[in-house]
């Protein structure tokens, strides 16, 4: 029995490899025999619009052979020479079905990608099959150039926006240094600040602050730090503790130099220390466990978060609710902000974020920005229904007007 | 002059990177501006690590309120310091990669560092349900109304809205839970966010022309006197 076994493994074996022999050859019979494919038309390449230059836009009409029912072309190599004669270097592909290719070039003269400007350059574009021996070129195209675009013409809008804005802003300003009152709508997060300082003081128990996990170079950071010397020169006044636990360096170094001119303001230059403002980590959780720590320790009457806030923002908050603190919360992450309106008392919702420290500060120079935004915040309403109507209605000319371009 | 240079700095960079907003041979700039910024950043992490050591040596030497978890993040600190500067257990000489597999400093921090941040985050589930219970009271008429539209979501993204509601006819399918459930999503709750976004975007506008203008300069520590 053991010895039909072999046999029959040995003939199995022989037979296979046969079979696989004439399979190999049978492909590559069929790989040599290919008929080498339609070459692509029209290839056209042209300067990539608003950018710095070096780049160029390569279009073409696929290969006949590229299409449904024929699949001989596996995909088109794209090639580049300084002159028409060659040599052509290999610079990219894209698979069959594509008929446009991007050459960014690398802005540095050393790179293998860099496209000079101002240069005579000649492209060709070969429809290549299964077997790479196996292709056909296009007609050379050239010579063409890339060259620099001084100004975004795709960004028109947003310089007409930037500068109606900034006109806005110089207008108000100047309205509010002539005396003119400005109403600027209270923000019911930055008034219970001073409530909540009052109650931290009557309760003989500290404030802390937390400025975030954002980095000293972000908006809602440095809106932060303005709110923080609001509080800290409130803080100096009454004489109450106040902790901030930094997550990043640099956010620390800058937290203690406003607290300490803020207590300098307040006239209490003796009442600051160092170990207010503390660093504890950069790393999400570990800064989170290290939070709610002094949170359960400390039980601060009042907790107040303002900055840039992730996943930590519940943990951090729901902690400060069972601590039984004041919560005072703003965030320009719009993920988050429903778990802060959820477990804080107050919350300054996106924008008002940064219209605190406007709204703090009362200075004509400030509430004319204010002003400003609330008057842009208008007419981006009034043009969203205009474009509402324009859109329903089909008026393109309309929109297009808005249109910006990458 | 301790303010004067830091307005001169944040002005010429703000405008210059307005300006490569709209002129394409400075669009480099902007991320030769971000390079300063993390090279200064370097540095900062060794103020972040002599705060650390000062805040708890000083808790420790002084024996103050809870000194004792202090002694926890020094010996940490320098451990972990320890392990990456001379590679302990690192196979291969120094040279080796500090996260080989093997290295203290790899083992630690996948069995350790790793699993403590995980148990943080995971106590956001547990968060996530006592802020659930404490919103969806239905106390007030906003209340109400988040409740409301929490409890089609919360049915909506599950086989028992389609179950509940599945013999609603087509011609009413708008009237199906699950079907309920995106049209909040997309509409009521997209619109809100956009709102939020738009605002967001015009207080970055603002707050940056401030800065760059000079108006906004508490961060330069304090208000200007």
């Amino acid at each position: 029995m053991r010895y039909i076994f072999v046999i029959f493994s040995l003939v199995f074996l022989t037979f296979s490899a046969g079979l696989a022999q004439v399979d190999t050859l049978g492909a590559d019979s069929t790989l040599l025999n290919i008929a080498p494919p339609a070459p692509i038309s029209n290839l056209t390449v042209y300067d990539k619009a608003n950018d710095h230059g070096h780049a160029l836009i390569l279009e073409w009409k696929p290969s006949p052979d590229d299409a449904a029912g024929k699949n001989t072309v596996m995909m088109y190599e794209i090639y580049r020479s300084e002159s028409p004669d060659g040599p052509f270097e290999n610079i990219g592909s894209v698979p069959s079905g594509n008929s446009r290719y991007d050459n960014i070039g690398i802005l540095e003269k050393e790179a293998r990608d860099y496209i000079p400007d101002n240069t005579d350059l000649y492209y060709r574009v070969d429809a290549v099959t299964i077997n790479p021996e196996i292709r056909t070129s296009s007609e050379i195209f050239g010579p063409v150039r890339s060259y620099s675009n001084w100004f975004h013409r795709g960004r028109v809008p947003v310089l007409f926006a930037v500068l109606i804005f900034g006109g806005l802003m110089m207008y108000f300003v100047s309205v509010a240094r002539k005396g003119a009152e400005l109403y600027v709508r209270p923000l019911a997060g930055i008034a219970a600040v001073d409530d909540a300082i009052g109650r931290a003081t009557e309760m003989g128990r500290p404030i802390l602050y937390i400025l975030g996990l954002g980095t000293a170079d972000m908006i809602s950071t440095i809106a932060s730090f303005t709110i923080l010397s609001r509080v800290a020169k409130q803080v100096a006044e009454y004489q109450t503790q106040l902790i901030v636990p930094c997550y990043d360096p640099i956010v620390m170094t800058v937290a203690q130099e406003v607290v300490k001119s803020s207590y300098l303001d307040a006239g209490h230059p003796d009442a600051y220390n160092d170990d207010m403002v503390f660093y504890i980590t950069t790393n999400q959780f570990a800064y989170v466990a290290a939070v709610n720590g002094i949170m359960m320790r400390e039980l601060p009457a009042t907790n107040v978060y303002m900055g840039k806030f992730y996943a930590e923002s519940l943990i951090l908050a729901e902690t400060g609710a069972v601590a039984g603190s004041i919560q005072i919360a703003g965030t320009d992450e719009v993920g988050q902000l429903p778990f802060f309106i959820v477990a804080c008392d107050y919350t300054l919702i996106g924008e008002e974020l940064y219209a605190a420290s406007a709204y703090l500060g009362r200075e004509p120079l400030m509430l004319g920005s204010l002003k400003a935004q609330d008057y842009a915040k208008a007419a981006v309403i009034i043009l969203s229904i205009l474009g509402i109507i324009a859109a329903n209605f089909g008026w393109t000319a309309f929109t297009n007007i808005f249109k910006v371009l990458d | 002059m301790k303010r004067g240079v830091p307005l001169i700095i944040t002005f010429v960079v703000g405008t210059v990177l307005i300006f490569s907003v709209f002129i394409p041979p400075m669009e480099n700039l902007g991320e030769n501006f971000t390079l300063f910024f993390d090279i200064i950043a370097v540095f900062a992490f060794f103020l972040g690590g002599g705060n650390l050591l000062r805040v708890h040596l000083t808790k420790l030497t002084r024996r103050k309120r809870d000194w004792e978890y202090s002694i926890v993040t020094i010996v940490g600190f320098f451990f972990m310091l320890a392990c990456g500067l001379f590679k302990i257990g690192n196979p291969g000489d120094i040279s080796a990669s500090l996260t080989a597999e093997g290295s203290w400093f790899q083992t630690i921090y996948d069995n350790v560092f790793v699993p403590l941040g995980s148990t943080m985050y995971a106590l956001l589930a547990f968060f996530v349900a006592s802020a659930s219970y404490r919103a969806f009271r239905a106390k007030n008429r906003e209340a109400t109304i988040l409740l409301i539209a929490a409890f089609i979501i919360l049915l909506g993204r599950t086989p028992l809205g389609t179950f509940v509601t599945g013999w609603i006819p087509d011609s009413f399918s708008v009237l199906q839970i699950p079907n309920l459930a995106i049209w909040i999503m997309n509409s009521p709750n997209l619109a809100g966010q956009r709102a939020i976004m738009i605002g967001i975007g015009l207080g970055v506008v603002s707050m940056s022309l401030r800065l760059i203008l000079g108006i906004e300069r508490t961060y330069l520590g304090g208000e200007d006197k």
